[in-house]
């Protein structure tokens, strides 16, 4: 077949050789700027493999002439970004975060890195939502345990919340009243029926008006009187319809019998200020965010909303 | 092509060299039409980006202006924002369809006349003659050896080719940024790095294509000739060479003289049937009776821009310039013999003529169902893209509920869902917009940058001009309801032309006990 190959008279081409049914095919010729093309193709192929990396070797690749590296690129890229947002990170670093909202541009520069900053170190506890679980506050929501300005925010994200060793750190100590037989477990049934009576729950009842006594000698030094929390002390509102633990009567009797102290880490010493900055301007964002008062005497029941205290049991969503 | 070494023996060739073409100079009707096409081609090219247009304090005053960094794109009174990219989708399709109408109607006139292709390598064709001098002084500097003179010709005719090239690119890149403020920039040197690129590249392939490649493009390149192939019919526009009235072929003009005395009606008596022969030769072996009025003088060849022998019939290198025509009128005006042995033609005519039947009208030619079929087509897509375009909303409005979280239990018991907001004012003015909601009983509404203590039913916006404002929004509404309801974001201008639009979305609350 391969040496049926003749001269076409039509065309004077040349054909290939093989024939099928007597169709056969003509061998027709390139025409030359295109077979230039494949040349040139072939000479930049060469050229690339002397510049650049391109020989796979047992533990790397050659280095081809420019010396390129993938590493080198990012890390030069890496530079470039971080000249470029140089002058934004030192206006954070400058400026008191209770007036960031002045600043609107720099407001949004900052809660948008604090979203980045949140994927990292903070989704763990309170979700990729900023949604909370059981025990771990919604940072979406209106209540606070330690305050919801950005000042208090970034009060409690430096020092965290109970971390030992760290003098400003928010804390506090809710005693485990059923474990260390503070209270009998009667004593302690009352006190849920009241607590519930005061977000409206459940309707008062002779059992509840008993556990209001108990109330007042044993909680309302903390959650107040009538049970409108303390944010100086983190002790939860216990008449709104947040509940960190749960507000079913099974989990408020269980917080009282063993007490809930949660914890948050301190991350001043793990972020930098500006991150951290960045971090309370993106949870004050969130729709929950309080604007920032100047204290008075000293921030004790700060902030709009007043608490009570109360048993431990009812801790909202604050932001511990 | 085939000669006769050919046939002793296969020889394969690598490559198929260029023959490279030198048309000649021919003046005209078609060579005419072909300027004026030319002339107002490239005015429309480099003028359009310098036409202004009166848009107001807040858009371009650029007539047509393609801005990529802001996605819009302006067309005198018409702003097409990428959403609308349909509109744009709608004028290829219009003009895909419109080069059908045209090729079954009046054949390949676009690669004849309008193709860039075509009208920069003309272009560039004529600098050359300007330079080297017509046809056989080009071939003679092609043979000659490189003298000084040599060498400043091909220099001078390349540093023109790449002036027209740069024009060409730098003319490209107004269409996408304020002409006179780009205009100054490139001249000072700080424009955009990627202006300088594109009209680097633009200038490469101007001079590539126009200068070099030539009619090698339309040929290997240009899927257009392949189209078109398939687009013509029997009824189509082509130029054709009459073979019925030239065929047999006489060498030089005396013989030519001859053939002027027979009577006209010789022509009607050829005893081919009427097809279109491929190879001339046998058909002039059985006509040696006759005398044609071709004189195998060669005008239509060395006129021709692809370098192409008509007479071999209709093919894909014929981009249907007409050049072929000017020339052989010319030389059937010297024999004294009627003109139009090349022309524009139909197949179906040529072989009514070459039978001695009457040919059809222009008329009936031009209004065939395919024509009106494809007529039909382009106008009503025309009329709807109109009508749309007529009656379109200037304000938009679209809504996404945030799913991360879905809802949030406020303190005092109330559920609270957070909304993406994406209000589109695409006038080229601010304006003052309010939006409501509806379908949840109790609802308010306040912006993140506002607060809940002033939410209200309403909420106002102020849109800036020609942009899509964004604003997340918060909804609050009571605990008691169903699981999730469906409510409408409405936005309602505010100024006396108003305008409205909505969306619907979902409110959802936590499952009755949670
Ligand atoms: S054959 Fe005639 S019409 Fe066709 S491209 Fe050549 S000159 Fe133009
Ligand atoms: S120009 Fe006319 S006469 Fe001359 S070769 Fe062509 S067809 Fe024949």
């Amino acid at each position: 077949m391969a040496d049926g190959k003749r001269i076409d008279e039509a065309t004077g081409t040349s054909t290939v050789g093989h024939e099928w049914d007597g169709i056969e095919e003509l061998d027709t010729p390139m025409p030359r700027w295109w077979l230039y093309t494949l040349y040139a193709t072939i000479v930049f192929a060469i050229a690339y493999c002397v510049a650049y990396p391109a020989w796979p070797l047992v533990d790397r690749a050659t280095h081809g002439v420019l010396n390129w590296t993938s590493r080198s690129a990012h890390a030069e890229e890496m530079r470039t970004e971080g000249a470029r947002r140089a002058p934004t990170i030192a206006a954070l670093a400058r400026i008191p975060i209770e007036r960031l909202p002045e600043d609107s541009k720099l407001l949004d520069t900052a809660v948008a890195g604090g979203a980045s900053a949140f994927k990292v170190h903070c989704v763990q506890c309170h979700g990729s939502g900023a949604q909370g679980f059981k025990g771990y506050p919604n940072l979406n929501d209106d209540d606070w345990l330690w305050g919801g300005d950005l000042k208090a925010i970034e009060q409690t994200l430096r020092n965290g919340i109970r971390q030992p060793g760290n003098e400003e750190t928010r804390t506090s100590m809710m005693p485990a009243f059923g474990r260390d037989q503070i209270l009998t477990p009667a004593q302690i049934e009352e006190v849920v029926s009241h607590v519930l009576t005061l977000s409206g729950r459940e309707k008062p009842s002779a059992a509840s008006r008993r556990g209001a006594a108990q109330f007042a000698t044993n909680c309302a030094a903390c959650h107040g009187a009538g049970g409108e929390g303390n944010r100086t002390l983190g002790a939860p509102k216990l008449t709104d319809a947040i509940w960190l633990y749960g507000g079913d009567r099974e989990s408020i009797r269980q917080t009282i019998h063993n007490s809930r102290n949660g914890v948050m880490p301190a991350w001043g010493s793990r972020l930098d200020p500006v991150t951290i900055k960045m971090l309370s301007a993106y949870v004050h964002s969130l729709g929950g965010g309080e604007d920032f008062v100047p204290p008075a005497p000293k921030p004790s029941t700060a902030a709009p909303s007043a608490e009570a205290a109360a048993t431990a049991a009812r801790t909202k969503n604050g932001k511990p | 092509m085939a000669s006769p070494d050919d046939l002793t023996g296969p020889k394969i060739k690598l490559f198929e060299a260029r023959e490279k073409i030198f048309p000649k100079a021919i003046s005209g009707n078609y060579r005419r039409l072909k300027w004026a096409i030319m002339a107002i081609t490239l005015a429309i090219y480099y003028v359009t980006p310098w036409l202004r247009w009166d848009r107001g304090p807040y858009a371009p005053d650029q007539a047509v202006l393609v801005d990529i960094a802001n996605r819009r794109f302006f067309m005198f009174a018409i702003e097409i924002w990428p959403h609308e990219f349909y509109y744009v989708a709608g004028l290829l399709i219009m003009a895909g369809i419109g080069l059908f109408l045209v090729t079954s109607s009046v054949g390949r006139a676009w690669c004849g006349y309008a193709c860039p292709q075509t009208v920069w390598t003309d272009l560039f064709l004529h600098v050359e003659r300007l330079i080297d001098g017509d046809r056989n002084a080009q071939i003679r500097l092609q043979r000659a050896p490189w003298t000084a003179g040599k060498v400043a010709k091909r220099v001078t005719k390349h540093g023109i080719w790449l002036l027209i090239a740069v024009a060409t690119g730098g003319a490209w890149i107004f269409y996408f940024a304020d002409a006179p403020t780009l205009a100054r920039q490139l001249f000072a040197g700080d424009a955009p790095f990627v202006a300088y690129a594109t009209v680097a590249i633009l200038t490469a392939t101007t001079y590539v294509l126009g200068g070099l490649m030539r009619e090698q493009f339309c040929i290997y390149a240009c899927p257009w000739p392949r189209i078109q192939g398939a687009m013509l019919d029997e009824k189509s526009l082509i130029v054709t060479y009459k073979y019925w009235r030239g065929e047999p072929r006489t060498h030089g003009t005396k013989r030519a003289g001859e053939a002027a005395r027979r009577p006209e009606t010789d022509h009607g008596g050829d005893p081919q049937p009427g097809v279109p022969s491929l190879e001339p030769i046998d058909v002039a072996a059985q006509m040696t009776a006759r005398i044609g009025d071709c004189i195998d003088c060669n005008a239509c060849v060395s006129v021709c821009p692809t370098g192409i022998d008509i007479r071999e019939g209709s093919q894909i290198g014929c981009i249907t310039c007409g050049l072929c025509i000017d020339a052989c009128d010319e030389i059937m005006d010297k024999i004294g013999r009627p003109p139009r042995l090349i022309g524009y033609s139909t197949v179906a005519d040529e072989f009514a003529a070459a039978e001695g039947r009457p040919t059809e009208s222009v008329a009936r030619r031009l209004f065939r169902p395919r024509t009106i079929v494809y007529f039909l087509i382009w106008g009503s897509i025309g009329l709807a893209m109109l009508f749309a375009l007529g009656t379109r909303q200037r304000l938009d409005l679209s809504v996404s509920q945030n799913r991360n979280p879905v809802y949030v239990r406020l303190s005092d018991g109330s559920v609270r869902n957070a909304f993406e907001l994406k209000v589109r004012n695409m006038q080229s003015r601010p304006r003052e917009v309010e939006v409501s909601v509806s379908g949840v009983p109790g609802a308010v509404i306040w912006s993140a940058n506002g607060s809940r203590a002033n939410g209200a039913s309403t909420l106002r916006m102020n849109l800036p001009a020609d942009q899509v404002a964004k604003t997340r929004l918060f909804l609050a509404a009571p605990e008691a309801g169903p699981a999730r309801s469906e409510l409408t974001f409405s936005v309602r201008a505010l100024d006396a032309e108003g305008g409205q639009a909505s969306q619907t979305s979902f409110f959802e609350r936590p499952e009755a006990g949670q």
